[in-house]
């Protein structure tokens, strides 16, 4: 382990997933060894002490989001919750209408179980954001039909970081009295979430990309004015029938921690990583050619995307092995199609291709975002030398105008 | 505390706990990340997923992770019923909810379903299904062992009636998996569900094993893991340590075999002396697994006084804890309100002794003793 763990790489991909915090994993353990009842067991001191850490930690994660804790329903994920969310609210309510609006950017999640609902013989409307990643507000608007049951936004996007205005996008679903729900995976301790203000149905939440574990999430469910869904996973009525299987303790009590941490600490540590993201990004942008995805201003402090033009993407990947980074989401990135995401905000496939997402987090030094600029300096340097594009480029052609041979 | 209740979920073995470890505390990637961190965390993935595989004897591409064995069963039956859509479902009468109820929830969509009765031993008929049905299911489900009774289906007779008649079969495998031989390619199902924490393994992960020739269009959606049938971040250490733990299962099935099974019979000679029903007593049952009950004396009453002692029990499924509502296994294998109403059931583990045992038995006379003088000071 030990060489191993001298050759890894500087972690810069903390929206692909966290490590546990220490403490989180702390709390973890007693829940698998000594207290590992069913919290369903309703006969024995097992059972009812892995109930209590479930509840206690249901608490939690209300109280991150400022929910009511019968509002927070377990799942295995985001995924699964934006796929109980969609299927759910969509089916339930499918007699008031089969529209659903959602936007090009939203996870691969979202997209598939609305993707699914066409199966269904629900209609689609999939809204392009501006070319700054946010939705234009007049444009969800007219996007809204008669018909239209459910919206779906999600509220930090997992690739450039940009923060929706929830708020005037919720009070326009109200209004109509469309179903609102929000994918808040990439939000939990990044942006503040108070659910008795926010005008949102239903969230979702994932534990492993706020320090917690891998395998557990939830999805809110507002009770005021109560919402209803379809349970999709059937069975021991688990979680009110919302949502069947045994529960894995450990998880949820992780996921508890994780999210108590997160409201605790979240202030301070937002604005330390706030200084990190400002200093990579004035490193970063003194290269030339650089272009940053994704408005600047309304984002989290932990990302940072940006397009090297004249630099071919997959040999950028290659040199800046020193780092880990992602090129894309990391859940397509085994494709080497160029982001859809970046694509929606209108780059070109090129810019596309050769785009970084820097994400930092939790813990990450200042020596880290120095090692990062100088990396990026150096490679970067080096494959524009190699390039031809970079020269013409330099010597003031434009390369949107060449006509090239075809081979 | 004596826990006696195994099929409810088992306590994580300390080596199944080393090797997750780990996966906690030292910083994993993303297993769909392209850099080291994330490819390291796909490599354990598929060493678990090879060690999975071996426990059933399937072939590693077999094996998809879940979350839970009831989110594999409804993934096999939700993914069958959109791969399929003039599917008729087939299940046994004591199956565990999670495939009845989603079963159920298809009925709402137009399909149409089948359950099969079991005789008064827990077996399943499957001559009900040759006699006078008009549509004959294209799957059927059925469980290789139950558990609440323990029961062990006959499960050939179960597969070639479904060869026979082209059906899909599945079989939800998930108490049986470390306690008997479970063998994917000799039973020769098309599917079948195992789960983590019934084998000493942790909660939160599980598998469905299928093979490629059925036609599963997938459940939860997303950034396509698991070969794009089940979408969602990879639950690292938990599948981590599934694979440890399915490392153990045939071990454990020997231990049943040999040390447990001799405690059941222990145990169940003293419950016919005092009186008590053992349910599904006459077939092949798990070795761990004893389901009875006392003829007027009410299960709740007995389980709380046993609590008492220091005896972790259920009075069933611990789904189902919840309500008051008797054993629906029981209920199909007609047995008498009543007496079901009074049932109890004991799960060992892999390492209960002949002690722990005695002493329940010792207790178990004197609370039974005790709950019947007070019946009677009430009548």
């Amino acid at each position: 382990m030990k060489v191993e763990k001298m050759t890894m790489p500087i972690y810069m991909d903390y929206s692909s997933t966290t490590p546990v915090d220490p403490r989180v994993a702390e709390k973890m353990i007693p829940f698998i060894t000594e207290d590992f009842g069913n919290p369903a067991s309703r006969s024995h001191p097992y059972g009812w002490t892995a109930e209590k850490a479930v509840e206690t930690a249901r608490k939690e994660v209300a109280k991150l989001v400022n929910a009511d804790p019968r509002e927070i329903v377990w799942t295995s994920g985001a995924t699964e919750s934006n796929n109980l969310a969609i299927k759910g609210a969509g089916n339930f309510y499918s007699t008031k209408g089969k529209h659903i609006v959602t936007l090009a950017t939203e996870h691969k999640a979202v997209i598939d179980a609305v993707r699914e609902m066409e199966r269904l013989g629900f209609t689609t409307t999939f809204l392009q954001p501006e070319p700054d990643g946010l939705v234009d507000i007049e444009k969800f608007k007219a996007a809204l039909r008669p018909d239209t049951v459910l919206a779906s936004v999600m509220m930090v996007n997992n690739e450039i970081g940009v923060i929706q205005d929830i708020t005037a996008i919720g009070n326009i679903c109200r209004e109509q009295n469309i179903i609102f729900h929000v994918d808040a995976a990439q939000a939990t301790g990044k942006v503040e979430i108070d659910l008795e203000k926010l005008p949102v149905d239903l969230m979702s939440f994932s534990a492993h990309k706020t320090y917690g574990p891998k395998g557990i999430g939830a999805l809110y469910v507002r009770r005021k004015p109560r919402i209803r869904i379809e349970a999709q996973i059937h069975g021991g009525g688990q979680e009110r029938g919302m949502r069947s299987g045994t529960l894995a303790t450990h998880q949820i009590v992780g996921m508890g921690e994780a999210f108590r941490i997160a409201r605790e600490e979240m202030g301070e540590e937002n604005a330390r990583i706030k200084q990190m993201q400002h200093r990579l990004y004035e490193g970063l942008t003194e290269i030339d050619e650089t272009y940053v995805n994704g408005d600047l201003e309304k984002r989290v402090p932990h990302n940072l995307n940006i397009s090297f033009n004249y630099v071919e993407g997959e040999s950028l990947v290659m040199a800046i092995k020193g780092i880990a980074v992602s090129s894309g989401s990391a859940c397509t990135s085994a494709s080497l199609e160029p982001s859809y995401v970046l694509r929606s905000l209108g780059r070109s496939d090129e810019m596309a291709h050769s785009s970084i997402r820097f994400s930092i987090g939790r813990f990450t030094k200042e020596e880290d975002i120095d090692y990062t600029i100088q990396l990026l300096k150096d490679k970067i340097g080096r494959l524009r030398e190699l390039s031809p594009l970079w020269e013409m480029f330099q010597d003031g052609v434009d390369i949107d105008k060449v006509e090239w041979a075809a081979h | 505390m004596i826990y006696l209740d195994n099929n409810a979920t088992t306590a994580i073995h300390p080596e199944v706990l080393k090797e997750m470890m780990p996966f906690f505390t030292e910083q994993h990637g993303n297993p769909t990340s392209n850099h080291r961190f994330g490819r390291r965390a796909h490599t354990a993935i598929e060493e678990a997923r090879e060690k999975v595989a071996y426990a059933v004897n399937a072939h590693p591409s077999q094996i998809v992770f879940t979350a839970s064995g009831t989110e594999s069963n409804n993934t096999i039956i939700n993914g069958i019923a959109d791969g399929y859509s003039d599917s008729i479902f087939a299940y046994s009468a004591i199956e565990h909810p999670c495939i009845s109820k989603p079963v159920e929830a298809l009925k709402k969509r137009g399909f149409s379903a089948i359950e099969v009765p079991v005789d008064q031993n827990g077996l399943v008929n499957m001559e009900s299904l040759n006699d006078g049905l008009s549509d004959k299911p294209t799957f059927i489900s059925v469980m290789m062992a139950n558990n609440e009774t323990g029961v062990i289906q006959n499960m050939s007779e179960v597969v070639h009636w479904a060869k026979k008649n082209k059906a899909i079969v599945h079989t939800d495998a998930v108490q049986a998996l470390g306690k008997i031989n479970v063998d994917f390619e000799a039973l020769n199902v098309d599917a079948l569900t195992i789960s983590s924490h019934k084998i000493y393994g942790p909660q939160g992960v599980a598998a469905l094993v299928v093979n490629n020739k059925i036609d599963v269009v997938p459940f939860i959606k997303g950034g396509g893991q698991e070969k794009g049938l089940r979408s969602g971040t990879e639950n690292l250490a938990g599948i981590i340590g599934f694979g440890k733990a399915c490392e153990r299962a045939a071990g454990n099935a020997v231990i049943f075999r040999e040390k447990i099974k001799p405690l059941q019979a222990h145990l169940e000679k003293h419950l016919a002396s005092m009186g008590a029903v053992v349910f599904g007593d006459q077939t092949e049952r798990l070795p761990n697994t004893s389901f009875f009950a006392f003829p007027r004396l009410d299960g709740v009453t007995l389980l709380t006084a046993l609590d008492k002692k220091g005896f972790a029990i259920a009075s069933g499924s611990a789904c189902s804890s919840n309500s008051n509502e008797p054993s629906h296994v029981l209920l199909a294998m007609g047995i008498d309100k009543d007496l079901a109403q009074g049932a109890i059931r004991v799960s060992m583990g892999v390492d209960v002794t002949m002690e722990q045992i005695k002493e329940f038995i010792v207790v178990l006379k004197s609370e039974v003793e005790r709950l019947k003088q007070l019946a009677a000071m009430a009548a």
